[in-house]
């Protein structure tokens, strides 16, 4: 019980140990230099609470990882530091063609 | 780590309750203020008004109120009838009968109408309240203890901090010998691959996956959508990881079960419970709200649930107390007096998840040394039963 995730560092969450990416836990301003663990964050803009920061670099394809889990495939490559969102993460979630009945 | 005592009454099924409670329960609507009335003048003491309110007859509102009815945390069941309604209140006045507990039946049309029935019921309810401070308690261990968790008035921190803290109350319980039950299919899409993964038997595999895809294809054709603007607004980029926030609060155990409402899970460990039913959709909405949701959980023998809120939920439940963890430190600043548990210092630097998921943890266990929650204190004693289609099979055992 006495691991360092769950651990604020200055404003960024790691919740889990796998994780490749960290959260915002407040608001935070571009330029703004955050460690966490060993490495140095520098936030590439304004980030509001609950925006993703890539930890560790991240190859297009890889999973990113939050919670310990899978939250889909980088869609290109993640530099550490860049924020992680809807223009570098795709999700894996097919169910939608499930429902359809093509994928069943 | 030796698990604190806590004190229980015990039932003849085996069972403990952490609370001693008389319910007071209308068997159709038109019961439902004799109900109120007969519990007004006993507002100071453990006294509920639980009920069913649909004429028509319903399977499931049979086997939820059979299962109220006999909860752990219940001692003594005042039922009432109008007199013409489908419910079969013989039936369920048996059950109650049989676990042991002392009930009565009064139906108000042959009872002489509202006065009398009202009358009736309060006399035989002051017997019964006169005699809990004499009910025996013994001994409980936590292993005994069965335990809900749901998410409501979700925010951006529920994710982060309530949502997990939650998780790692339920992981001690779990360590602990207890039994676990989390929920929400609905709010779990995306997420059933991952959940697979985590079965103690790989036969659930398959159970698992179709229970989350049920639900999705359930709340597909009822026109409800799972990612909005605003959740990629708030940070979150996939459904994965939205479902994930909600996920969390499972915890990291195997999971060794699926059961549904009403149903008593065969052992403890951590269990999916499985609100959609069947087929296409008949009667609405799964859970119209939180406190359906809650229901359904005490329902399964919860004798506590864990409710993590950001926006800022009030409620509690009749039956069982609702531990109440509150996410977002800023709800927690203007509603303190009505939680529990202020995950929000995660975010302020001033405690880990490990920490906050103790403090939930220790919450419960004193649940049953004395302590009481917020919303009880406050009076809270919300109840929803509506229709539903009832429940499958009895679950198997994959411990």
């Amino acid at each position: 019980m006495s691991d360092q995730t769950g651990m604020v560092a200055g404003g960024l969450l790691h919740l889990h140990p796998a994780d490749n990416v960290v959260v915002a836990i407040r608001a935070i301003t571009e330029g703004e230099s955050i460690k966490v663990g060993g490495t140095r964050l520098v936030a590439p803009r304004d980030l509001g609470l609950g925006h993703k920061l890539a930890l560790t670099a991240i190859a297009e394809g890889e999973d990113v990882t939050k919670y310990g889990a899978p939250i889909g495939r980088a869609s290109r490559d993640i530099a550490p530091g860049e924020h992680v969102h809807l223009h570098n993460l795709a999700s894996r979630y097919t169910v939608i063609e499930d429902i359809e009945g093509t994928n069943a | 780590m030796t698990a604190a005592t806590l004190t229980g009454w015990p039932r003849a099924d085996g069972r403990k309750g952490i609370r001693n409670v008389v319910l007071v329960a209308y068997l159709v609507e038109c019961a439902h203020h004799v109900c109120s009335r007969i519990a007004r003048p006993f507002d100071e003491s453990d006294v509920q008004v639980i009920g069913f309110s649909g004429c028509f007859p319903s399977d499931y509102g049979q086997e939820m109120m059979e299962a109220l009815c006999t909860h752990p945390n219940v001692g003594a069941v005042q039922l009432v009838s109008l007199g013409c309604e489908n419910f079969r209140k013989q039936e369920l006045a048996e059950a109650v009968r049989a676990s042991g507990r002392p009930v009565n039946l009064v139906t108000i049309q042959s009872t002489g109408g509202t006065a009398a029935a009202i009358e009736a019921g309060r006399t035989w309810v002051a017997d019964q309240v006169d005699a809990l401070p004499e009910a025996p308690r013994v001994a409980m261990d936590a292993s005994e203890l069965v335990i809900g968790t749901i998410c409501g008035g979700s925010d951006a921190t529920s994710g982060l901090t309530g949502n997990p803290a939650a998780g790692r109350a339920f992981d001690r319980f779990v360590t602990e010998g207890a039994t676990c039950i989390f929920e929400e299919t609905g709010e779990l899409i995306g997420c059933e691959h991952i959940m697979a993964d985590r079965v103690s038997d790989p036969a659930l595999r398959p159970d698992i996956v179709a229970t989350v895809e049920k639900a999705a294809r359930y709340y597909a054709q009822m026109g409800y959508g799972s990612f909005s603007n605003g959740n990629a607004l708030g940070g979150l980029s996939t459904i994965e990881e939205k479902s994930l926030g909600a996920y969390v609060k499972s915890g990291s155990s195997p999971i060794c079960g699926i059961i549904k409402p009403a149903q008593q899970a065969p052992g403890g460990g951590l269990y999916l419970l499985d609100v959609v039913p069947e087929g296409a959709p008949k009667f609405g909405f799964p859970n119209i709200n939180d406190t359906a949701e809650i229901i359904e959980l005490i329902a399964c023998g919860a004798h506590a649930v864990i409710f993590v809120t950001g926006r800022g939920s009030v409620v509690g439940s009749a039956i069982s107390p609702v531990v109440k963890v509150c996410a977002n430190p800023e709800t927690y600043d203007r509603m303190a007096a009505d939680m529990d548990v202020n995950a929000g210092r995660i975010l302020r630097g001033e405690a880990t998840l490990d920490e906050v998921g103790d403090e939930i943890h220790d919450k419960i266990v004193a649940l049953g040394q004395g302590g009481r929650t917020r919303s009880e204190e406050l009076g809270h004693t919300e109840f929803v039963l509506t229709y539903k289609t009832a429940s499958g099979p009895e679950p198997g055992c994959h411990v």
